[in-house]
């Protein structure tokens, strides 16, 4: 049942089809709900039947409540009024936490909504944690550390919000881990009352979306349909001047095709005619934060490792050992990929 | 018709490229004097925006910066690509903000200013990457927000019948959308929208030069607390100074600000702890290039739910 002091995910959904970072981070509010001993929440808007049957979607990730927001006005994403929704649930239900993903909308409604509310907010946040804050004699116990990379990645940090609720962060794609939907779970679905007026209404237990919240309309939304999605890939096989010819590139093929993944490729290697630009991954290609980004035949310039040092982890296979490909590399193989490549291509197939 | 009023928020921000291991301090906020200086970079494409404006529409460009003495050298890179008006915010007081008390510093000053049709600012800045000061800021002036945007499609100038429009097209995953707003509105401008100008030769002899030679002591004035409005001079014909821009200067008490919320007591937030990526980075692990390493490797990744 609901109470104060939940764990909140603020879903995101385009036509019915949940952001996988929502279900992710619905995941990982149940662990931190566990070891809170508090119920977790999911906060659910849109106008559709679509919408709708996300609910128990939700519940069986790991929603024990599902705020349910069922509405004509609020069927496209528009900042405005998704604040005062978020905002309004949250001044009536007390969560304690409240998080988002860190994607164009998530970055355009938490911070509304932390300025709403005048609490923290720790963007783009990489892991959360539960634990104890102390400073200038005064503890806090069963804080959220927000903890993120900042200053261009050059540093980590770990944020804390420690006198004021909830405590909000927006969490990054594909860094915490899918939960498996149980369907056995149970769960409620709340329905929102929500009232629209022209003027505004002062009322501290209902929402209320007036005229002036609709200042902003959608004109288009325009999906392009992208032959190579290296952006949503988890798994990302990247190809360079190392792997020597059109035809040693279909060893770097086969292995994404293996994996599940999506072929990318440095700069050389996309110069040199072996795969198409739309595969580069760089500065001045496509920046990616896959699971798992191997790199083979990489040597690692400072353009190549932008546009992929924040995955979440990095197989480096290079013949040269001091290839600064490794410095960013969590594993490395020193070997010669036509021969590293199909071993790991062997050993995957054995064990999934 | 009235004339188009655009506030553009800027920030100075350390050089993130060039980061060292003093860059932090023991308190866990940023030791910005031991990195060079620089104009965050998206904030120069949101002011090459109101410059574009400016020439389409006719508009009075006012930049606003909070920070330190020394960043009223932003304000000056902006002069000299055409803004008519900066002010700094500046005050003991602001130290130490996070984002919340940054954007209501922000939005006191635009409401100082009488409000205006267009907020324009940087998607984010390189220092903390948040991009959460421009929707903030928004909010606390009641404006509706465009944030990330990509290009402005149209602008439509407030007459006196009317507010004014100004549509706007954002970058989303894997694609676009395109927003129409009534005026006010705040958009935050990424750095896909345009090639910002360089500092026009031209005002920077008009206010540089001028600075450094009519007025020796001219970074100071900055730091007098007794002064609120500091004057940016060039020479005229007749070898003496003719005062074309104003550098305003306003504190808390200017901005009549509640001190609660402004800097480190206004910020709910705190830094806990800073691992330095630079100094703890460690070696790859490295692997075994044979069939008992890699398969052990492919076993961990399956494992930790790396590899599906």
């Amino acid at each position: 049942m609901a109470s104060p002091g939940d764990v909140w995910v603020v879903v995101e959904q385009h036509d019915g089809v949940a952001a996988e970072v929502s279900l992710e981070l619905l995941g990982r509010a149940r662990e931190l709900a566990g070891r809170l001993g508090v119920g977790t929440g999911a906060v659910l808007a849109g106008a559709s039947e679509a919408v709708r049957a996300l609910a128990p979607a939700l519940i069986a990730r790991g929603a024990d409540t599902v705020y349910l927001a069922d509405r004509e006005d609020l069927g496209d994403y528009l900042a405005l009024p998704y604040t005062r929704l978020v905002a309004g649930l949250v001044r009536t239900h007390g969560p304690q936490i409240v998080l988002y993903g860190a994607t164009t909308t998530g970055r355009d409604l938490a911070p509304r909504v932390a300025s709403a509310l005048r609490t923290g907010l720790t963007a783009d946040c990489t892991d959360l944690r539960i634990g104890d804050f102390s400073a200038q004699g005064e503890t806090y116990s069963d804080l959220l550390f927000q903890i993120r990379p900042a200053f261009g990645g050059n540093i980590i940090a770990t944020i804390v919000s420690p006198e004021h609720k909830p405590q909000m962060a927006t969490v990054r794609e594909g860094v915490m881990v899918m939960p498996e939907a149980d369907d056995s779970r149970t769960g409620t679905v709340v329905t929102v009352p929500v009232e629209r007026s022209s003027a505004p209404v002062a009322s501290a237990d209902r929402i209320v979306l007036t005229d002036t919240d609709f200042a902003v309309r959608l004109v288009k939304r325009v999906q392009e349909e992208k032959r190579v999605d290296l952006k949503g890939a988890r798994v990302v096989v990247s190809g360079g001047v190392g792997v020597g010819s059109r035809e040693g590139f279909a060893l770097v093929e086969e292995l994404a095709r293996t994996l599940g993944g999506v072929v990318g490729a440095s700069r050389a290697a996309v110069d040199a005619g072996w795969v198409g630009h739309e595969h580069q991954v760089g500065q001045t290609g496509t920046t990616v934060r896959p699971k798992l980004y191997i790199a083979c035949g990489i040597s690692g310039s400072v353009q190549h490792r932008a546009g992929m040092d924040q995955s979440a982890r990095i197989l480096a296979i290079n013949s040269d050992p001091g290839a600064p490909i490794f410095s960013v590399a969590h594993y490395g193989i020193a070997g010669d990929l036509h021969k590293v490549i199909p071993l790991l291509i062997q050993a995957y197939r054995t064990k999934a | 018709m009235p004339q188009l009023r655009i506030v553009v928020l800027v920030k100075q921000v350390p050089d993130t490229a060039n980061v060292t291991g003093d860059a932090m301090k023991e308190d866990g906020t940023v030791n910005r004097a031991a990195l060079p200086a620089v104009f965050n970079p998206e904030d120069l494409n949101a002011l090459e925006e109101a410059l574009r404006l400016k020439v389409r529409h006719g508009a009075r460009v006012t930049v606003v910066t909070m920070g330190p003495p020394a960043a009223v050298q932003v304000l000056r890179e902006s002069l000299y690509r055409g803004a008519d008006e900066v002010i700094l915010l500046t005050d003991k007081a602001f130290a130490g903000a996070d984002t919340l008390a940054t954007s209501y510093a922000l939005s006191l000053a635009v409401r100082k200013l009488g409000g205006c049709d267009l907020v324009l600012c940087g998607r984010q800045a390189i220092d903390g990457d948040t991009a959460q000061v421009g929707p903030q800021t928004a909010e606390k002036l009641g404006y509706p927000q465009i944030t990330c945007v990509s290009r402005i499609d149209e602008l439509v100038a407030p007459a006196d019948v009317a507010h004014g429009a100004v549509t706007a097209t954002r970058s989303i995953e894997g694609g676009f959308e395109t927003l129409a707003s009534s005026l006010p509105c705040l958009l935050t401008i990424t750095g896909e929208a345009n090639e910002p100008r360089p500092a026009s030769v031209k005002l920077v002899m008009t206010y540089k030069g001028i600075a450094a030679e009519a007025m020796p002591d001219y970074d100071d004035t900055y730091l007098d607390p007794e002064s609120d409005a500091a004057e940016v001079c060039m020479l005229g014909r007749d070898g003496k100074p003719v005062c074309r821009a104003k550098v305003v200067q306003w504190d808390h008490l200017a901005l009549e600000a509640d001190r609660e919320a402004l800097g480190l007591r206004g910020s709910p937030t705190r830094v806990k702890e800073i691992e330095s990526v630079v100094l703890a980075q460690s070696e790859a692990r490295m692997v075994e290039a044979d069939e008992a390493g890699v398969a052990a490797l492919v076993h961990e990744l399956i494992e930790e739910h790396i590899l599906g």
